[in-house]
């Protein structure tokens, strides 16, 4: 294992780790601030897209300069969530769009014709 | 690991306990039960990028491998919870 990791990999793995920090907390801040459920479902997407590649960048970044060679196995995440975050948003909308209408509150009608 | 990057980790790690207290109060807030899904599903995703960040921070494999458990973990559980409010039950 290589000690020596320059410092411009460090500051920039760094910088990738801080802005994931920060797209989670406008996430957070979103998830509790905004007024109805339909676009309280946007800010998290933040977080799930933008904050997990940044720190799987920055994760393969850091251990492809500590070993000196490239580590790669820290895709896999980004790409699962990719694959998995909008089924549960769909799923979730689905849910909560019926509810609202078994509610009788004032949500979009169906588009089926039956 | 010089004094920038652990600095920049323990910011990191600082804004995602924030995040996760915040996704806390809609938890117990929320007006309905979908808000709870959606903030619970919040928190996983928090809770996978902590063990993520840990995993450079103590430069070891492992951290990795309970981070993509919980991911899968996280999807499981809210599309149960999303179809439990959905139809009433999980399984048909």
């Amino acid at each position: 294992m290589n000690a020596a990791v320059p410092l411009w990999i460090e500051a920039l793995v760094g910088a990738l780790l801080v802005a994931s920090g920060i797209a989670s907390i406008v996430a957070a801040v979103g998830l509790v601030r905004l007024q109805s459920f339909f676009m309280r479902m946007h800010p998290p997407a933040l977080a799930s897209t933008f904050g997990v590649w940044a720190v799987a960048l920055a994760s393969i970044l850091w251990s492809s300069a500590l070993e000196s060679r490239p580590v790669l196995h820290a895709w896999v995440i980004p790409i699962l969530m990719a694959i998995t975050v909008p089924v549960t948003t769909a799923l979730l909308a689905r849910a909560a769009l019926f509810r609202k209408r078994q509610a009788g509150m004032d949500v979009p009608p169906p588009l089926s014709r039956s | 690991m010089s004094p920038l990057l652990s600095g920049a980790i323990l910011a990191t790690l600082a804004c995602y306990a924030i995040a996760m207290a915040l996704a806390v109060v809609r938890l117990l807030r929320g007006p309905g039960a979908e808000d709870r899904v959606l903030a619970l599903d919040f928190l996983y995703v928090n809770g996978m990028l902590t063990i993520l960040v840990l995993g450079i921070r103590y430069a070891s494999d492992m951290y990795f491998e309970a981070a993509l458990l919980i991911a899968l973990a996280g999807f499981v559980s809210s599309a149960a919870l999303a179809k439990f409010l959905l139809r009433g039950e999980v399984i048909e």
